[in-house]
């Protein structure tokens, strides 16, 4: 690959904040409307009761859980990646990182929107805090779900700041290049840096220790969340794998969600020169290892159960392996072993489309997968006259819905403020790979880089 | 602030330029802390700059970790005292869920210390105009300078930037 000029390459990470096509328009006022319809299904539902949504006795978990599960287990994709790539300085996490931690921070937003979602009376969410009141309720803290809030806070305060700290080189680069409104909004993102060494070295080191403090986190995190399965003796669910069986799926679906992210970004915004079909084909065979990974434990829970045949636990078994759940149970195995292994597993197939197929096809069976754990083991818990049977609503389906374009479109929105790829550390790995980008001795080819509105045109 | 710097187009000739200021400090009346340099990314590889290389910050972030660590025993503790729950014949302060809350909030601690403690070492927040800086600096040039010179430094200074290589020499003011 020819090195890029420092003009070259800095107009073409930036292009994306400068220019506005209509497709983006277009684009983001779809997902905007399903968004909107999400929020309108959410009023209704706050207005009418929960009792529009499929939750009855005795499945009080549905869809909402099963996305909050979900979005918690994809947030896993930015940081906990980007900080393993960083701690084992793999060179090739450059352009990577940035689109990982973006899907992070605003995946774990939604996940975490979803427990206020859930609620009966969401208007009286922050009872779920610990603070004191005049009611005498506090929190209870020997409950799994109050550690959620606290494990959610921690990861998403990290999370964010793991997420801004190498964005500030970076917003400062933005700022030298923008004229106006925008100069003095990266003014103040970009915090007054300057570059010296003193500032580097801090960062470096600041970044380290994040990296160090945020893996642990990322991990209690996901455990945490299976805890609220796993404590309570409801069949299938009070298990010692549940932990790992999580952080696991969660690795997964992370690096699914990261593989789609990026075949977009770099299709959008033309990025092909930086995230190219070697970024593919690692983040492939990461998703092979986790996709064999999710395997093993499936089959270690399922085993389990089998061979230990209580008659609670079986009921549940039976309803995924020959009940009204056998034809979601083998589309998930279809989904997260069988299609990952054979495209994955052949270098043939590792392309760039293979990569692409074998996410949406793990992130669909991720989703399932979540809904799985949740709803029969509610359905058929101990007694069979508590049995009943879970059915979303269109309610339910909508605000899905629109967690998956309110996903997209927070993706969009960040892509168009901030460089998706860090500039610098993308510099820094080229020089490292000996193939330095240049400062530009000369003007650069009049067709490629020339003047944006809002932003200086090069070299001024 | 006065200032005159170089800007550079890679490392190796700012190099030369910092090597060139710092073997004439003495005798052009500054010393090393006025040595200044900026660029779009680090160089670890070169010595080009602060040499003041060691930090505290691993271990304020150990001790933000403690703090925050202490901080959630002290709520799991007096909270479930002042209000007590008795849940599933488990004591009211139990050793488990407080172990998670004080796991998290260790973290937090770190990680809130971690930034705090950046801000403070780089000097950031710093809004403040009049600073020395070149924008060229985003377009890959590394400005090498000195502030606050001796005013009888100037020239002999402009001639040592310029002999290391420098594609232009400026003065802030």
């Amino acid at each position: 690959m020819v090195a890029p000029s420092v003009e070259q390459l800095n107009q073409e990470i930036l292009r994306p904040l400068a220019r506005t096509s209509w497709r983006y328009y277009l684009t983001a006022g779809i997902l905007g409307a399903i968004v909107i319809a999400a929020i309108a299904a959410f009023i209704y539902q706050v207005y009418a009761g929960i009792g529009v949504s499929g939750l009855n006795r005795p499945v009080f978990w549905g869809f909402y859980i099963t996305d909050f599960v979900f979005w918690i287990g994809i947030s896993h994709a930015g940081t906990l990646i980007s900080a393993i790539l960083r701690l084992t300085h793999a060179g090739w996490r450059r352009p990577v990182t940035r689109c990982a931690e973006a899907i992070t921070v605003f995946a774990l937003l939604i996940g975490a929107s979803f427990p206020i979602i859930h609620l009966g009376r969401p208007y009286l969410f922050f009872w779920l805090l610990p603070y004191p009141s005049e009611r005498g309720i506090w929190p209870n803290f020997h409950s799994p779900l109050l550690w959620d809030a606290f494990a959610i806070t921690t990861y998403l305060t990290g999370s964010t700041i793991f997420l801004y700290l190498p964005t500030i080189p970076d917003f400062a680069l933005v700022r030298d290049k923008a004229r106006g409104w925008r100069k003095k909004i990266y003014h103040v993102l970009s915090l007054g840096w300057k570059g010296t060494p003193r500032q580097w070295h801090r960062l470096e080191m600041a970044m380290r220790i994040m990296a160090v403090v945020i893996l642990p986190v990322a991990v209690s995190v996901h455990t945490i969340v299976s805890w609220d399965f796993a404590m309570p003796p409801v069949p299938m669910w009070h298990s010692t794998a549940f932990g790992p069986y999580f952080v696991a799926g969660a690795i997964f679906s992370g690096i699914a969600a990261l593989i789609i992210a990026m075949a977009v970004l770099r299709k959008a915004f033309h990025l092909e020169q930086y995230l190219t079909p070697f970024h593919f084909d690692k983040l492939g065979k990461l998703l092979l290892l986790m996709s064999l990974v999710w395997g093993y434990f499936i089959v270690a829970e399922r085993m389990t159960v089998w061979y230990g045949n209580e008659s609670p636990e079986m009921a549940v078994y039976w309803s995924s392996a020959q009940g009204r759940f056998t034809h979601l149970f083998w589309f998930m195995v279809f989904c997260n072993l069988l299609v990952p292994f054979f495209i994955l597993s052949i270098k043939h197939f590792r392309t760039i489309t293979g990569t692409v197929i074998a996410s949406i096809t793990v992130v669909i069976g991720m989703w399932l997968e979540r809904f799985l754990i949740i709803v029969p083991s509610l359905e058929r818990k101990y007694l069979p006259y508590t049995w009943g049977s879970y059915r979303p609503t269109w309610v339910e389906i909508t605000i899905t819905a629109g967690t998956f374009a309110a996903m997209a479109l927070l993706y969009m929105i960040f892509s168009k403020l901030v460089p998706i790829i860090s500039i610098w550390e993308l510099k820094l790995g080229m020089r490292d790979d000996g193939s330095s980008p240049q400062p530009a001795l000369e003007p650069a080819t009049p067709s490629r880089i020339v003047a944006e509105p809002g932003f200086a045109a090069p070299g001024k | 602030m006065k200032a005159i710097y170089g800007l550079y187009p890679d490392p190796d000739t700012a190099q030369i330029a910092m090597n060139r200021l710092r073997s004439s400090e003495s005798e052009l009346g500054f010393g090393e802390c006025n040595i200044y340099l900026a660029s779009s990314e680090p160089f670890d590889e070169y010595d080009l700059g602060w040499r003041k290389q060691r930090t505290p910050m691993p271990w304020i972030a150990a001790l933000g970790a403690s703090i925050g660590g202490f901080s959630g025993y002290l709520l799991v503790l007096l909270t479930q005292r002042a209000y007590p729950l008795p849940t599933a014949n488990m004591p009211i302060v139990a050793l488990w869920p407080t172990g998670v809350i004080v796991y998290e909030l260790t973290m937090l601690g770190a990680i809130l210390t971690t930034l705090i403690s950046l801000l403070v070492a780089a000097r950031i927040p710093d809004w403040r105009k009049g600073k020395l800086y070149d924008p060229a600096v985003s377009d890959g040039k590394i400005l090498v300078g000195v502030v606050d010179p001796p005013e009888s430094a100037f020239a002999e200074l402009e001639r040592e930037l310029r002999a290391a290589g420098a594609d232009e020499v400026k003065q802030f003011q």
